[in-house]
């Protein structure tokens, strides 16, 4: 039943993803990414990490995405318009992006045996509990310095989208 | 169960940067209650600041030992590098003076996110954890995103800027795919942990050397190092001239700290894996830096490619892969940093309102009507060319000199060889200063302000004392090339 699910929900994740990219209107990129992060949502649980899980779909899949649907609104964009690509690009993309993923795929396998490998519900410090310990225990810094890394991009908009005042 | 809270020492252990965000935060307070252009407030607050962050991090030199968990690791190595991000921090605040009032922007959010990506580097250098280095690249990256960009009319700089934040995400994104691998192979970010795994007979060394590679992609980005260079040349050139001095300076210096640590710290136990790829690395950021220079007409443009081929110097105390290189590579960045941000400064300052004069023609004549600018840009030239009794000389020696004792012949000799390349297309620009007159297209430069000519005699005097008595620091570096093992 697990292995049934997360077949489903990966082949949603990658679907999604590709299709973030292939469409052409940003609300259906941005739709599709909702669907990546809902399906990434039930990876998680999947594994045990229930707070993740939960926390994945309140902020990604709710907070930030309509966040960015409101931008994508607000700003009126419409369609892509494709920019002349260079031979580069077009010939050696798809073959390059193939072979990375071949590679990583390939080298995934040798080194993780069954002994290794995570397995479906798995992972027992999923709670809140343990995740708040986390991260004002052992991850206390990283925790407080993102809030400069957030200051730093909100002050970085406010640079480039302020009005000049004169 | 209680958290233990962190103990009074561990703040010490973190004092430079904890000053740099509270003077930061404390610039983007003040910026709305005192709004005026090119007030000079803001720069004083902030080289304030950068000064009491320099006498935390020689206090927190005192204290050595690691702190927060772990995730901070104050010694001297951090504090090396600390010193000298903030010393670069300095200079480029003192340099912008000259160009800010010129551009009539805004001087609080610029001393902000200076001050911000300063805080960024010294988080990144100080830091034993790839969770925390990562965050503190971040910090560093997208402050100089938008001080790329910080000129928001300027049609170069908004490309530099798109064109760094792009690329640079990439990059970044790489970096943490690496992090993200070796988490799951080793089952910790912490670099002492990982070494300690490494360590062990059983292994998976090819999933590890897969990460390794992945993060050495996102750090040869942020070195400008070949084949990932390419966005250098742009950005260098797009961005405000003190910008790119900064570029050029801080967040590279930074990177190879980073650089250093994760490989000699985490990696050692496979070297053989990763210097051969770093071997070839090097020898094509030089070749491509020097001979791309040779034919540049915009001095921006120029001083950027070579900046490609000092990163490839570098490159090849990196792949020494001992801890001798380490410490020639610290030296290096060190010599590097003084002249390379003296040279962009005059280029600043040369430049004039918009940047319209970065072409080497229009430092025709200037040993004639500008006699101390144009010495100082010929003590820094003389320096990058590598001339003796300069800071570059020292620092391209120790360097060959580490390559040698790890048995790199060639290298040596094709870095020696790319050397001598690189002198030709400095000495163009001195040949202009003093071996031709200044004719009516040449522009005349302005008056130099007392800030700029602090800007530049602070990194020329630093040249020369690298140059003329280049042992102590050089005995600093050896002492703190050490790693955490």
């Amino acid at each position: 039943m697990d292995l049934f699910f997360f077949v489903v929900f990966a082949v949603v994740a990658i679907g999604g993803g590709v299709s973030v990219v292939l469409q052409t209107h940003p609300i259906s990129s941005a739709l599709s990414l909702v669907a990546v992060m809902g399906s990434l949502a039930v990876l998680y649980l999947l594994l045990g990490a229930e707070f993740i899980a939960m926390a994945q779909v309140i902020v990604y899949a709710g907070a930030i995405m309509v966040l960015f649907l409101f931008v994508i609104m607000l700003l009126n964009s419409g369609g892509e318009t494709k920019p002349g690509r260079s031979a580069m690009v077009k010939v050696l993309g798809v073959p390059v992006l193939a072979g990375f993923v071949a590679i990583i795929a390939y080298v995934f396998s040798l080194s993780f045996n069954d002994t290794l490998a995570v397995h479906f519900g798995g992972f027992s410090d999923g709670s809140a509990r343990s995740i708040g310990r986390a991260i004002f225990g052992a991850y206390l810094l990283p925790f407080e310095v993102t809030s400069v890394l957030i200051l730093v991009a909100i002050l970085g908009a406010v640079v480039l989208a302020r009005k000049e005042l004169d | 169960m209680l958290i233990s809270p962190p103990a009074a020492v561990e703040y010490i252990r973190f004092l430079p940067e904890i000053i740099l965000s509270i003077f930061g935060t404390l610039l983007m307070v003040l910026n709305p209650l005192i709004r005026k252009h090119g007030s000079s407030i803001f720069g004083n607050i902030s080289i304030l600041g950068l000064v009491a962050a320099l006498l935390g991090a020689i206090y927190a030199d005192g204290q050595v030992g690691q702190a927060f968990s772990r995730m901070i690791v104050n010694d001297d190595f951090a504090n090396f590098f600390r010193v000298l991000v903030i010393a670069i921090g300095i200079v480029i605040v003192l340099g912008s003076y000259e160009f800010l009032s010129r551009e009539r922007a805004d001087t609080g959010e610029f001393h902000s996110l200076i001050l911000f990506s300063v805080a960024g580097q010294c988080i990144m250098v100080s830091s034993n954890d790839l969770i925390l280095i990562f965050i503190g690249l971040e910090i560093s990256s997208i402050a100089t995103y938008i001080l790329a960009g910080y000129l928001r009319d300027d049609r170069r700089a908004n490309e530099a800027a798109i064109k760094y934040f792009l690329l640079g995400s990439f990059a970044t994104a790489f970096f943490l795919y690496g992090i993200s691998l070796i988490y799951g192979t080793t089952g910790s970010t912490n670099l002492t942990d990982i070494h300690v795994f490494l360590s062990s007979p059983s292994r998976p060394l090819l999933l590890v050397g897969v990460s390794a590679a992945l993060m050495l992609v996102g750090l040869t980005f942020k070195v400008s190092g070949a084949p990932f260079q390419v966005w250098a040349p742009d950005v260098y050139q797009g961005a405000p001239s003190p910008v790119s001095a900064f570029l050029s300076a801080g967040p590279k210096a930074a990177a190879f700290a980073v650089f250093l640590r994760i490989f000699l710290t985490a990696f050692p136990s496979i070297s053989h894996q990763w210097w051969p790829v770093i071997w070839i690395s090097a020898l094509l950021s030089m070749t491509i830096g020097n001979f791309a220079a040779l034919t540049q007409s915009n001095i921006k443009r120029m001083l950027a490619y070579s900046s490609i081929a000092h990163a490839g110097y570098v490159l090849v105390a990196i792949t020494a892969h001992s801890d001798i290189g380490a410490a020639a590579a610290m030296f290096y960045l060190a010599a590097y940093a003084c002249m390379n941000v003296g040279a962009f400064i005059v280029v600043s300052h040369i430049a004039g309102k918009g940047e319209k004069h970065v072409g080497i023609s229009d430092f025709k004549g200037l040993g004639v009507r500008q006699p101390i600018t144009a010495a100082l840009l010929t003590i820094f030239l003389l320096s990058l060319v590598g001339v003796p009794l300069t800071g570059g000389f020292f620092g391209k020696f120790y360097i060959f000199q580490a390559a040698l004792q790890s048995n790199m012949i060639w290298l040596t000799v094709l870095g020696l060889l790319n050397s001598a390349v690189a002198a030709y297309y400095y000495l163009r620009i001195i040949g202009a200063m003093y071996m031709q007159e200044a004719v009516a297209s040449t522009p005349v430069p302005q008056p130099l302000p007392r800030s700029t000519r602090f800007a530049l005699l602070l990194p020329a005097l630093g040249t020369i004392i690298l140059g003329v008595f280049p042992s102590a620091v050089l005995d600093f570096a050896i002492k703190s090339a050490n790693f955490l093992k």
